[in-house]
Parts: structure tokens; sequence; C-alpha cells
């Protein structure tokens, strides 16, 4: 599994006043079992981006090449897309409809034609992964639970359709920081247990450079880095130029660097910023 | 896809007829709307016609951006003229099996497309040039008569005011939602007809819940901002009539007296 972008571009509203570039001449590629994350300001397009990845938006020019298949070639079948490739949208909870929330996360299966055993063991295993308890929630309508709950409800009803490719966007938008914290710890489950792709978009830096094996950064419309969170967020005065920053622990080493204090500033992460902290004043002791 | 759907939305340019007064605005629609079903020949709607391009050219809204407004009642219109053109006795010209399709059928059925079509047009000229806020507000001026007899017309403006600056917004949230459901594998295109009016619940159910939740969250800000209706409120902005004003409500009645004698005199 793997997926290849190419010149990929899109226009929104072509040939009017409101003419808008979301997408200027896309490249990348994205290996089996790679975590990606995706920066960039309100408006770089990255939603956009993401909807190409499973047709929801025509392509305006360019090719997206899922698993050996381009996708922007007349003739492919919607669904098959779907079924690979599952897309978790900004604030998925606004989509649940169904009576019950065992029913909803059963929509996606259902529609893939699957068996009724095997659509059921799939909401289980889905509800499972989420944390959600199917005996005491499973017959509850989904309209009952609180934002967090209902928030991962609708991620196991994408979860159920097992893609092969998981896409999430801003799954943590507007949590409170323990369901911020349980979607981010049920996305490396969902990562370690399937082993699919994952792409992430989120304006935390933070989350990004924890989970991510790579990263690409959008700005208005052109993707214009991609690394491994080290080498992005090694590039503090390019991020801060297009209005995006690194995480605040790499911040602090940043300023306690500008102070006049020689220490590595690559830490993304407390664990490894009290190392570096921990080694520098070891060193200082030892000199004295 | 429907966000597509220009009808009722602002379009904001700087433009003669932008800056005219609501209120004469309003007058001039539902004077021409009149005139649209006074004139019945062709000389009649030549002039029609030339009347509103004249409006258009001069409001700076692209022709594209009103053609797509009228693209949601393409359906209406083949409808329309169908029904029309098959069921209008006259003069047989062609006939298809126990179809017939006769001369005044054609005629009418012609006449009106042609009226629909300005209609629609004319009307979304006003909404495409007015923002919401002096649309409602002209409405509430012109109704204003009418409060002296009980009829809450404050409240009317005000509703309206408010369904119209929700349209945008909700077509937004149908958009979303669609999506949405499609990357679930929701399949809106194929089925007979009971499928596909089923296919329309996991669109449906969550767009009335957004309704919901918006109508709450905008009924909550509003009364954090203490309104209780239109009891006592004055407004920052009074209308004034200017001399544009009266030369541009001085064409319309030249033009509305037009299709009258066009019409009586024929
Ligand atoms: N349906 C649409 N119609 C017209 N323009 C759109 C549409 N969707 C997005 N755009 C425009 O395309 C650009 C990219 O939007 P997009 O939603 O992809 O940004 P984003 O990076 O996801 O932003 P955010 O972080 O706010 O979610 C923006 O300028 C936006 O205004
Ligand atoms: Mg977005």
């Amino acid at each position: 599994m793997s997926i290849q972008v190419r010149n990929l571009s899109h226009v929104y509203n072509k040939g009017l006043a409101a003419e808008q570039k979301a997408l200027d001449n896309i490249n990348f590629d994205i290996y089996d079992g790679e975590v990606v994350g995706i920066i960039g300001h309100t408006g770089s397009g990255k939603s956009t981006l993401l909807q190409h990845l499973n047709g929801l938006i025509k392509a305006d020019c360019g090719n997206i090449i899922i698993d050996g298949k381009d996708i922007t070639k007349q003739g492919i079948s919607m669904r098959d897309i779907r079924r690979r490739v599952g897309l978790v949208f900004q604030y998925p909870e606004y989509q649940l409809f169904e009576e019950t929330v065992a029913k909803d996360v059963a929509f996606g299966p259902k529609n893939l034609g699957l068996s009724e055993a095997e659509v059921e063991s799939r909401v289980r295993e889905a509800l499972e992964m989420v944390r959600i308890d199917y005996d005491e929630y499973g017959q509850r309508s989904p309209f009952e639970l609180s934002g967090g709950q209902k928030r991962r409800v609708a991620i196991a009803g994408v979860i159920a359709m097992k893609p092969q490719v998981l896409i999430l966007d801003e799954p943590t938008a507007g949590l409170d920081p323990g369901a911020h914290k349980d979607i981010l710890n049920l996305i490396k489950d969902v990562h370690e247990r399937q082993n699919n792709i994952i792409i992430l978009v989120s304006h935390n830096m933070e989350d990004v450079a924890n989970l991510s094996d790579k990263v690409m950064v959008m700005d208005r419309g052109k993707l214009i880095m991609v690394g491994t969170p080290q080498e992005i967020f090694s590039r503090r005065d390019r991020l801060e130029a297009i209005a995006l920053n690194v995480p605040p622990v790499t911040e602090m080493m940043y300023e306690v660097k500008e102070r006049g204090i020689e220490i590595d500033t690559s830490p993304l992460n407390i664990k490894s910023a009290e190392d570096v902290i921990y080694n520098y004043l070891k060193r200082i002791e030892m000199n004295r | 896809m429907i966000r597509d759907i220009t009808l009722g939305q602002y379009y904001s340019v700087d433009s003669p007829i932008h800056r005219r007064d609501p209120r004469i605005k309003i007058l001039s629609v539902v004077m021409y709307i009149a005139a649209l079903f006074i004139v019945e020949n062709f000389i009649g709607f030549v002039m029609a016609a030339a009347a509103l391009g004249l409006a258009v050219a001069v409001s700076k809204v692209p022709i594209g951006f009103i053609m797509r407004g009228l693209k949601p009642i393409i359906f209406i219109l083949i409808f329309t003229f169908s029904i029309n053109i098959f069921m209008i006795n006259g003069r047989v010209l062609w006939k298809l099996g126990f179809l017939e399709v006769t001369d005044n059928g054609l005629y009418t059925a012609a006449f009106m497309s042609v009226r629909l079509i300005l209609l629609i047009i004319g009307t979304s000229l006003l909404t495409f040039t007015t923002t919401p806020i002096k649309l409602t507000d002209g409405m509430e001026r012109l109704l204003y008569p009418l409060s002296k007899i009980g009829v809450p017309t404050h409240e009317i403006a005000m509703m309206m005011s408010i369904s119209l600056r929700f349209i945008p917004t909700l077509m937004e949230e149908t958009d979303k939602i669609i999506k949405a459901q499609q990357a679930r594998g929701a399949d809106f295109e194929s089925g007979n007809l009971i499928a596909r009016a089923k296919s329309l619940v996991p669109i449906l159910v969550p767009l009335f819940v957004s309704a919901f939740r918006i109508a709450l969250d905008l009924a909550m800000a509003m009364e954090a901002r203490c309104y209780s209706g239109g009891k006592n409120r004055t407004r920052m902005n009074g209308m004034k009539i200017n001399s544009g004003d009266l030369i541009f409500m001085a064409a319309n009645i030249l033009f509305f007296a037009a299709t009258i004698t066009l019409r009586i005199w024929r």
C-alpha cells in the first residue's frame, strides 16, 4: 500500500470572481505503514487535499495513485476507493444520524456490502478500539452522549470500515485535554493493530511531532516542506514566517538558547528535553 | 456541488444598483413582477428582458453567477414547458401519438418559460445587490403601516433576515454532511425511488440537528445582547431617498406604464 500524488492542483469556483487556488502543484509519496502529519495555517488547503485522496473532490489536474491505481482516471469505482481510504472529517460528531450508536457505526460497513455477522463483529471491534462499551452504549441514542464520546463513535464509524489508509482532519479540535489524549491514544492504537497508513491534520504541533513519521507543511496551497519531525521543527524561523510554530517544549529550548546558553534545540517532547537539560547541568557540575 | 446554488446570496461589489435604497428596490421588483404578468406578447417580453438586462449590466453581477442561480429551477422550467406545450388547444403543428403540439401551446409554453426565467433573475438580482440587513430593514419600513393594526412587522422582518442569513450556512453544512456520508460509503445516486428517498435520511437527520444547534446558539447570543423584539429599537443608519433613487424609481414607473399601455393599446 502506498500513495503517490503528482502535480495535483485544484481551483474552487473556477471562472468566477471568487476563484480560489486551493492546491497548487502538489507532489508527495506516502509509504506503507507511515504516519503522516500535515500542518499549515488556516486556509492553506489541508482539508481540500484530504478530500482529494478519497475522491470526494475531483482533481483539476494531476494524478493520485493509490496502491498502484490512478484514482483520477475515468471509470474507477468510488466504492472501492472509499473502502481503502477512510476519511474522518473535522467535527465528525455532526454526521451521526442513526437511532443507536451500534447502528450508526454499522452504516459504513453495511455500505460496503458485508454480511450481517461481519458487520456486527466489526462494530464491536471498532467500538472496543475507541473505548466505548458496546453493552452499555450500543443501544443508546448517539445524541445522548457527551461531545468526546460522540467524536469517538464517529471515528469508530470509519474505523469499522477497516480502511488501509485512515485520514483524520483535526480529530482533536475543540476537545478538553482528557478527551484530546483519548483520541491520540486511539489513533496510536488503531495504527498498531491495523498497521495502516495514517494521515493526520492538526494545529497542535506537539501531537504532530510525537505521532508522525513524516511531516508535510502546507502554505497557501503549496506543499513547501516534507521531512521527519526533527527536520521540520529544526526550522523554526521558516515555520514562523508562515504563521506556524514548533512544539512548546522545542520553543522553550530555542528561547533558552537565545538567552545565551549553548543547548541542543532538537527535543520535541518533554522526555527528550529533560534528557538534554539533565546532561547539560550534569556537565556543568562535573566541570566545577 | 450544492454550494453552487446562488439563489438568495449577496454578491459583494459596488454598483449604482447596490447603492439604491432597499425600499425602492423592493418596490421596483414588485412592479417588475406585476409587469411580467401583464405583458403577453413578444414586444412586451423583449422590453422586459431588455430592462432586466440593463439592470444586470449596471449591477456588475457576472452573468455566469446569475445563470448558476437558474440551475436549481431547470426542472421546474422543463416541467411547465412540457405541460403548457401539450395541454393547450389551438391549431395543431405536430402530432406525436396522442400528444399534440399546437401554435397556442407553443406560444404559451415559451412565454411561460421566459416569464419564469425573468422572474427568477429579477428577484435574485434584488438579493444579489442588497445585503440581507438592508433588505429586511427596507421590508420592515415598507410594512410599517401594518404594525398600526397589530401585525408584528418587526418580528416578521427579523425572521426573514435570519432565514436569509442562514441560507449559505446551511448550504455549507449540507455540503459537508453529504461528503462525510459519502466518505462512509453512502450512495445517493443509484437504486429505485424508495432506496433514494431512504438514502436521504443520513443527510437530513444531521442537517436538522445542526439547524437546531445553530438556532439555539443564535437565540442565546441574541438574548445575551438583550434582544427583546422591536419595541423601542432605533436605527443606527437611517434610510434616505436620494436623487439617484428617484431617477431609478422614475425609470421603473416609466417601464411599468409602458407595459400597461402596450397591453391596453393592443
Ligand atoms: N467548498 C469550497 N468552495 C470554495 N472555496 C473553498 C471551499 N472549501 C475551501 N475553500 C477555500 O480553499 C482554501 C483552502 O481551504 P481548506 O479548507 O482546504 O483549508 P484548510 O487548510 O483545511 O484550513 P483549516 O485549517 O481552517 O481547516 C481556502 O482559501 C478556502 O477558503
Ligand atoms: Mg480544514
